[in-house]
């Protein structure tokens, strides 16, 4: 695991919760988000949002009280507000910039620069009944 | 103490890096203090697999998100919209979507034809050759021809329509209603050491291969080969004025946080419709209790941040996702006053390509539309490259209560209060609001899309500054004169966003850079007079 100042308690609930919040699934060929790799990167990502995921986190151990902790998820997660949108955030963002993930879905695991992409370019005769049309702003004295 | 210049110009962004280039040429020894850094384009984020992730770090558009050292935060918390900016050399222009259509004729006589908020002391004509000069230092590409707007003549062609395009134009047609390719100040070709766009997607948090505009690589290369003098990381606390009422030069801070003070014959404020009001604010003097340049109170007042309501389908198949630049179309067919509505004014459609698949998933899941669970995988892939959106851009009017004030308690990093936004959304453009929302749902159900929503406050709005030290000719209802100058300091001068009478409905960089050279033109031209 990376480095963090998250207790033991805090990184087994974090994990608990990325595994129920985006589970494996054999169907679409794809880890949980509690998989190791991804996981660690969750885990040395988490940055300014560090103080957000901990509250998360202390709500969760509340909301399980030592026990159900299937439960305890649910209700965190329908609880709104800025501590669980950013526990989702951390989790998504590394979710879904693993290699494995990303080849799911056909994509290349690739930055943007500096290959870039191919933009087709259209039929712009599209344009032709909008260039027939009289002009729609209005002139100003 | 630091040598007297003859024009100090207090930020770098779309006015400040214009106006320092207009007036380059006047061979003054012109000064621009900025408070934040050069940004190399090896810094922006789709250099790295991160590069989604950052939008939500250091290249947020909020600057109380993004909390960067060079940031100052803003209490945005009693305004449903909020604050966006960035603090480098180029300002927004690092961070906007470089969507560039410019106000209409109209725009400049809302009193007059509307009956509502103020004519502008100056119109489109006036404007026009200043628009022209503008698009050709930002370089534009588009197409001319386009019957919802006056004559232009974009430079390089527009950006290709696509899969997203396509769809909405097929759409727009079906419906009769008008389309056109927006311009935009992404290079489709090379243009003036620009390399041209190779889709690296959003345009938003700054673009690795400089094909976007932004004025750190426009105006700035050619202001100081010229000579204009450009100083980063130095953050200006309040501007000084002397026993005749003039500003005499600037106090600000250097990135070791040591104060100096900077002498100038002519001040320049070009820090965008919060910074600037904040600095006149803080810049209080017996002379000036109320801050500087503020005889009418109306210093702050009169915010408008253009809301911007966003309607999101999906279609059946995938499109083009964000594998090109993110502006696509735009419509006027509803941005005219039409006495058949419920309102007056009017608002521009801007049709975005889509998103990534991060930004699909945390913004899915923030609205309800993407469970978590079992069920996440199979919704995500009905989501993921299908998404069709639209953005509503309202014209808001106008009005005292929304303003900028500074804060009692928060300061940024040197000390210097804070700037507190309080605005509220009229009921007026609630209404324009709904019947863009209610056009856009008609066009994405015509384009195929389904699972449509309609997003009214954004985890990310536009947050457009303008209005808060307003242009007239009533020293008693505006900030400035017709040409920039503050009424009660003659040798004080705005070229921002903060000078717009009405808003428009429309992105506000290319205007806001017009009428910087505007401005620096009038100064040009009165030089021998300027402080009469």
């Amino acid at each position: 695991m990376s480095d963090t100042d998250l207790t033991a308690e805090e990184i087994r609930d974090l994990r608990l919760l990325a595994g129920t919040m985006i589970p494996a699934s054999e169907e679409f060929d794809v880890p949980g988000a509690d998989d190791a790799a991804i996981f660690a990167d969750i885990l040395g990502s988490l940055g300014r949002d560090r103080g957000q995921v901990r509250a998360a986190l202390g709500r969760f151990a509340d909301l399980s009280g030592g026990g159900a902790p299937d439960q305890a998820a649910a209700a965190l997660l329908a609880e709104p507000g800025p501590a669980v949108a950013t526990l989702g955030r951390v989790i998504l963002q590394c979710y879904y910039r693993d290699d494995r993930v990303i080849r799911s879905l056909g994509l290349e695991p690739r930055p943007p620069f500096p290959r870039g992409h191919i933009l087709e370019q259209g039929d712009w005769s599209l344009l032709d009944p909008v260039r027939a049309r009289p002009k729609l702003w209005r002139d100003a004295p | 103490m630091n040598e007297i210049v003859d024009v100090l110009i207090i930020g770098s962004g779309a006015s400040g890096a214009a106006v320092a280039y207009s007036l380059a040429d006047t061979k003054m020894r012109i000064l621009c203090l900025e408070q934040g850094d050069w940004i190399k384009p090896s810094e922006f984020p789709s250099n790295g697999r991160d590069w989604e992730a950052r939008r939500y770090g250091d290249f947020d558009i909020s600057p109380n998100k993004r909390g960067r050292v060079t940031d100052y935060p803003v209490n945005d918390d009693a305004s449903i919209m909020k604050v966006a900016n960035f603090n480098a050399v180029g300002g927004g222009t690092i961070i906007y979507t470089a969507h560039w259509p410019r106000m209409h004729p109209s725009d400049f006589r809302v009193r007059s034809l509307d009956g509502v908020a103020d004519d502008w002391p100056i119109d489109y004509r006036t404007l026009e050759p200043f628009y022209t000069e503008n698009d050709r230092m930002m370089g534009v590409s588009g197409l001319a021809g386009d019957p919802g707007v006056p004559p232009r003549a974009p430079a390089m062609p527009p950006v290709p329509l696509g899969k997203t395009g396509t769809r909405y134009a097929l759409a727009m047609n079906a419906l009769g209603w008008h389309w056109w390719p927006s311009d935009t100040t992404v290079a489709t070709t090379e243009y003036e050491g620009r390399a041209p766009c190779i889709n690296l997607g959003h345009c938003t948090p700054g673009c690795a291969q400089g094909a976007k505009a932004s004025t750190d690589i426009t105006y700035w290369p050619h202001a100081l080969r010229a000579g204009v003098e450009l100083r980063t990381r130095c953050r200006v606390r309040e501007i000084v004025t002397n026993e005749h009422g003039m500003a005499s030069g600037a106090i600000y801070y250097d990135a070791d946080g040591i104060e100096h003070f900077q002498p100038a014959e002519v001040v320049v404020l070009a820090c965008n419709g919060v910074g600037t009001p904040r600095l006149l604010l803080n810049s209080v003097s017996s002379r000036f209790p109320g801050g500087l340049a503020n005889s009418s109170g109306l210093v702050g007042k009169n915010l408008m941040m253009h809301p911007w309501p966003m309607v999101v389908g999906y279609a059946n198949e995938r499109v083009d996702g964000d594998r090109a630049p993110i502006t696509s179309l735009w419509s006027k067919q509803f941005y005219e006053t039409d006495p058949s509505r419920d309102f007056v004014r009017g608002y521009m459609l801007q049709f975005s390509r889509g998103t990534g698949v991060v930004n699909e998933a945390i913004t899915s899941a923030a609205a309800g539309r993407l469970p978590w669970g079992k069920d996440h995988h199979r919704v995500y892939r009905e989501l993921v490259y299908r998404r069709l959106a639209i953005g509503v851009a309202c014209e808001d009017l106008p009005e005292e209560h929304n303003r900028v004030t500074l804060d009692p308690v928060l300061t940024d990093g040197n000390g210097i209060p804070a700037a507190k936004i309080d605005y509220t959304i009229s009921e007026n453009t609630r209404r324009m609001m709904e019947h863009g929302i209610a056009r856009a749902e008609e066009i994405l159900t015509a384009a195929g899309a389904t699972n449509i929503s309609a997003s009214r406050t954004l985890l990310n709005y536009p947050g457009h500054l303008l209005g808060t030290a307003r242009m007239g000719t009533d020293p008693d209802r505006s900030v400035v004169n017709a040409w920039g100058r503050c009424h009660d300091v003659k040798n004080l001068f705005i070229v921002d966003g903060s000078i717009w009478v009405t808003s428009g409905g429309v992105n506000p960089t290319s205007t806001i850079q017009a009428l910087a050279l505007y401005i620096a033109d009038q100064i040009k031209q009165r030089l021998s007079v300027l402080f009469d």
